[in-house]
């Protein structure tokens, strides 16, 4: 965001070849720039966050109470199925691509991303397929009311808003797809020599896997969603049973996108940890190759769990157990991430700015969503646990305090980068310990409602889980209300460039060749490949 | 003393729709806990554990939680002592000074192979429920539960109570409850107007599909949770230990009306459980055919073709020609005979030892004089003799 407001020329006073930049809002549409691109993702991404976040209000406000008060269950079906699907594919996707085209060319000593028109279309294909998304609240039948997870056959009972949607979530594929191509060609061709794949940053590490995640699993999605597609228009019958389809099949196809896309989601979020984590405690990552060789595991396992999502659908005893079996392999690496991340802060010398707290605040709550993971990942216990609210509970902890905490760690701690302002260490500790107590009060409450039973997706309720559900709808309009504060008390002065003038490495520990340029980040970095010390983390000429 | 509680529960409502967060921290949660009670066999007010479960399996499951819960405690208190640890002592601002190790090969390789010992014995101890819960072999009672958009039918399949069939739906006094935001009872939105009666101490096996979109059939207290799939079964199994009521609900979206499926199983003793059978099998036979009706010929006929083609047709052939070994009905000497009698006769008692079968007791009596009717004016044969059950009736006597 640093270039939002200054012009640009400013900062590249020699800039021979790319003096004839576009200004105005020829800038932002025809950006090439992957700083200017990774403005227009996070600024994208922010705003389909406040959207699912009102439709995750409009939830809670109808759970404050048993009965029916405010929408009709229709309504309600569609709320829960569009908050899922806009922030799945609108918000934590496009965030992450965001802060990967703003660090990933300035942490590898790279001039830009590799394509960098495709960078432009990945991002302008997501407008039109969110105002599809968005818009499909409008259509004749309302928006897709199926579940993020658009089972079938319910899907094929869905109006034309179905259709809308699977055509926006084709095109966000396509983003993505265009987006990983672009990160894994930048990563792999275009480092600063010195910068060998073992020195690279921890983000970026865990991009590169995240990319190829993304191109193995995004076509699978898109080949689930166009045969319901075909189902519901051209008569055939992949999914639907009344013509002799498998409607197991499409969870099949659709869980084996869905799994690794867990780890599309929380991935990144690893990596701006491992990189806020050592800053903060002033000693190098603990296990570096480790870290790599678990992320690496962790990448490759996502791929052979995916129907622990569907141990009541009724498989074999020997395919239940194998998935069961294979799915608790997955805590093997993610604890070695935790006890990496515990063994650098062992012995260091902490400080806890707002970037250090939201790390820890990550560890510690991801941490409980992992452990909810391990008691769902028994298939005995989870035959209890699916579909109801304990479920809810695990994902969110491990999406809103892993991923959005992680997110917001890389918001403080790059902030001062991008703007070249530092924010409020005041403001960020209210949005922090707001955020931390409000997704607490919202989200524990729910394992309670789902061990007593209550399943997901349900517009009304027994009386018996009256109470916790208020509580958990007090705690959403809380946690709602903190990102707002985010956004009035934080991002908008930022972008106004309001607040203390941020020096050219904010962080007294802080390591990588994002804090060897100054502060905001000049509109081009690394024109010409840096020479680098043997670590590969400064530049020496 | 019922006044009381009425006044008590519409004052509680009442506190419910005015509660704001100041009212909350007043106490406003025991406000709201008085207007309902927990649900012997359903949900419990605030409840934070299980349903108490009434079925081996489901105590397993219990058991197996409480295991994970205090193995995850065991860790959380470790991994989480040591980062607190560590952020109390291990911080600038008290002095400390960084440390500058960053790797251990000996540390690393702990920390990957102890987690995936306990892995291990988890794994352990769940493969022994997992292969109990799948196995649904030598039921005393299988019935199949089919999910409607919103309903669940139930068939009796086999065991006692064989061919009671009804459907089970909620009670629509709870929908217009939550239609108009008014909730109310311990067992809302678990009402229904036909439960699923089961006998104690058997082994049911539930046999799952659905009739539109995919739905679950869910039982907390039995630990039985299986989708519900159109086009495809599925089974699952319980055997109860208790009798009693319990409550489940639909745990599948399946659109709209998804919080408005409910499950009811009412499990009464082996001899309650009988008499109930002999309920349902005498309503049943109140709403058979009447075998004193006179019915007029083209209503037999059509009745007739019915039962045929269901029954007769796999081996005479819907046109009545027969085949191989099957005799042709079309023009056949016994069905144009003028005497009812020798026709009705082979078809109570059955011909060959069976390879023309009897068909005394599997078809009523309107039925078996329908289907002769029906092939005595059928194809060739026009012999306008109409059998009534009354004849039928006459000859099984003889």
């Amino acid at each position: 965001m640093s270039a939002v407001l200054p012009h640009p020329i400013d900062h590249d006073h020699d800039d021979h070849a790319h003096g004839h930049h576009p200004t105005g809002w020829r800038r932002w549409l025809f950006a090439t720039n992957h700083k200017d691109i990774g403005t227009l993702y996070l600024l994208f991404s922010f705003t389909m966050f406040l959207i699912g976040g009102v439709l995750a209000l409009c939830i809670r406000l109808e759970l404050f109470q048993p009965g029916l008060q405010f929408f009709n269950p229709e309504l309600f079906n569609q709320f829960t199925t569009m908050h899922g699907l806009i922030m799945v594919f609108g918000a934590i996707m496009p965030a992450f691509v965001g802060f990967a085209n703003w660090m990933i060319p300035m942490q590898i000593g790279a001039a830009d991303m590799a394509f960098a028109r495709m960078n432009n279309l990945s991002f302008w294909l997501l407008i039109p397929a969110a105002l599809m998304l968005v818009g499909s609240f409008f259509m004749p039948g309302g928006a897709p009311a199926a579940g993020w997870t658009l089972y079938a056959p319910l899907t094929l009972q869905m109006g034309p808003a179905m259709d809308g949607g699977i055509f926006a979530m084709h095109i966000m594929g396509a983003s993505s797809i265009m987006g990983s191509i672009n990160i894994i060609v930048t990563i792999l061709n275009m480092r600063a020599p010195g910068m060998t794949l073992m020195k690279m940053p921890m983000f970026t590490w865990t991009w590169l896997i995240t990319a190829y995640l993304l191109i193995a699993v995004m076509p699978v999605l898109a080949g689930a969603i166009t045969m319901t597609l075909t189902d519901r228009h051209f008569h055939t019958s992949f999914f639907n049973p009344a013509g002799g389809g498998d409607p197991v099949m499409y969870q099949h196809v659709f869980w084996f996108f869905g799994h690794p896309e867990v780890y599309i989601m929380i991935l990144p979020a690893f990596g701006i940890v491992s990189q806020v984590v050592p800053a903060f405690a002033r000693k190098k990552l603990f296990g570096y190759t480790s870290m790599v060789y678990a992320t690496s595991s962790i990448a490759i396992l996502s791929f052979i769990v995916w129907a622990h999502h569907m141990y009541t659908t009724g498989m074999p005893v020997t395919g239940q157990l194998f998935f069961m079996y294979a799915t608790m392999l997955i805590s093997v690496p993610t604890g070695v991430k935790v006890f990496n991340w515990l063994a650098t802060m062992w012995r260091g010398s902490m400080t806890f700015e707002t970037p250090m707290l939201w790390a820890v605040g990550f560890i510690f709550v991801f941490t409980m969503g992992g452990f909810t993971g391990l008691i769902c990942s028994m298939a005995p216990i989870d035959i209890q646990l699916q579909d109801t609210y304990y479920v809810v509970a695990h994902f969110h902890y491990v999406l809103v305090a892993g991923s959005l905490f992680g997110m917001f760690a890389g918001y403080y701690y790059w902030s001062p980068k991008w703007t070249g302002v530092m924010y409020s260490e005041t403001r960020g500790k209210i949005h922090f310990w707001a955020s931390l107590v409000f997704f607490n009060v919202t989200f524990f409450p729910m394992h309670f409602l789902g061990l007593a039973g209550m399943p997901r997706r349900y517009a009304d309720y027994p009386m018996q889980f009256a109470d916790f559900n208020m509580i958990a709808s007090i705690g959403a309009f809380g946690f709602g209300l903190s990102q707002v504060y985010f956004l009035f008390f934080v991002v908008f002065p930022a972008m106004r460039g309001k607040g203390e003038k941020a020096p050219q490495r904010p962080w007294e520990g802080a390591e990588g060749l994002e804090w060897e340029v100054p502060s905001p980040a000049p509109w081009h970095t690394y024109e010409t490949p840096p020479k680098l010390d043997k670590t590969a983390t400064k530049v020496i000429g | 003393m019922t006044t009381l509680k009425t006044i008590r529960r519409s004052g509680a409502l009442a506190t419910r729709g005015l509660l704001t967060l100041g009212a909350l921290a007043a106490g406003g949660l025991a406000t709201a806990a008085d207007a309902v009670n927990d649900l012997k066999g359903g949900p419990a007010v605030r409840g934070i554990d299980f349903q108490p479960p009434v079925t081996d399996i489901a105590t397993q499951q219990r058991d197996l939680h409480y295991g994970m819960l205090i193995v995850c405690t065991i860790i959380f208190v470790v991994v989480f002592g040591f980062m607190f640890y560590s952020i109390v002592k291990h911080r600038k601002s008290v002095g400390h000074q960084a440390a500058h190790f960053h790797e251990s090969v000996g540390v690393e390789i702990a920390w990957t192979v102890v987690p995936f010992i306990i892995v291990i014995c988890m794994g352990a101890a769940a493969t022994r429920t997992v292969v109990a819960m799948k196995d649904t072999t030598n039921p005393d009672l299988t019935i199949k539960a089919t999910g409607y958009q919103w309903k669940w039918g139930y068939d009796y399949i086999k065991g006692e109570g064989e061919g009671i069939a009804f459907v089970s739906t909620l009670d629509t006094a709870q929908r217009e409850l939550s239609e108009e935001g008014k909730p109310a009872g311990d067992d809302y939105l678990l009402k229904v107007d036909n439960p699923l009666v089961v006998p104690v101490d058997r082994k049911v096996r539930i046999i799952t599909t659905a009739n539109d979109v995919i739905h679950a059939w869910m039982v907390p207290a039995f630990g039985v949770k299986q989708d519900a799939i159109p086009g495809f079964v599925r089974d699952t199994w319980f055997r109860a230990t208790q009798t009693g009521d319990f409550y489940g609900q639909c745990a599948e979206l399946c659109g709209k009306e998804h919080a408005f499926m409910p499950i009811h199983v009412v499990v009464k003793s082996q001899a309650d459980y009988t008499a109930w059978v002999a309920d349902q099998k005498k309503a049943l036979a109140a709403k058979a055919d009447d075998p004193k009706k006179v019915w007029d010929k083209d209503a037999l006929i059509a009745r007739g073709e019915k039962v045929y083609v269901a029954n007769c047709a796999v081996c005479h052939k819907p046109d009545g020609k027969g085949a191989g070994p099957v005799k042709a009905l079309d023009g056949s000497p016994v069905v144009n005979d003028p005497d009812k009698d020798a026709q009705i006769l082979t078809v109570l008692h059955g011909r060959l030892n069976g390879a023309m079968p009897a068909w005394q007791g599997k078809l009523s009596e309107t039925e078996i004089a329908a289907a002769i009717t029906y092939t005595k004016n059928s194809w060739g044969n026009h012999t306008g003799v109409l059998v009534q059950p009354a004849d039928v009736v006459a000859a099984e006597a003889k």
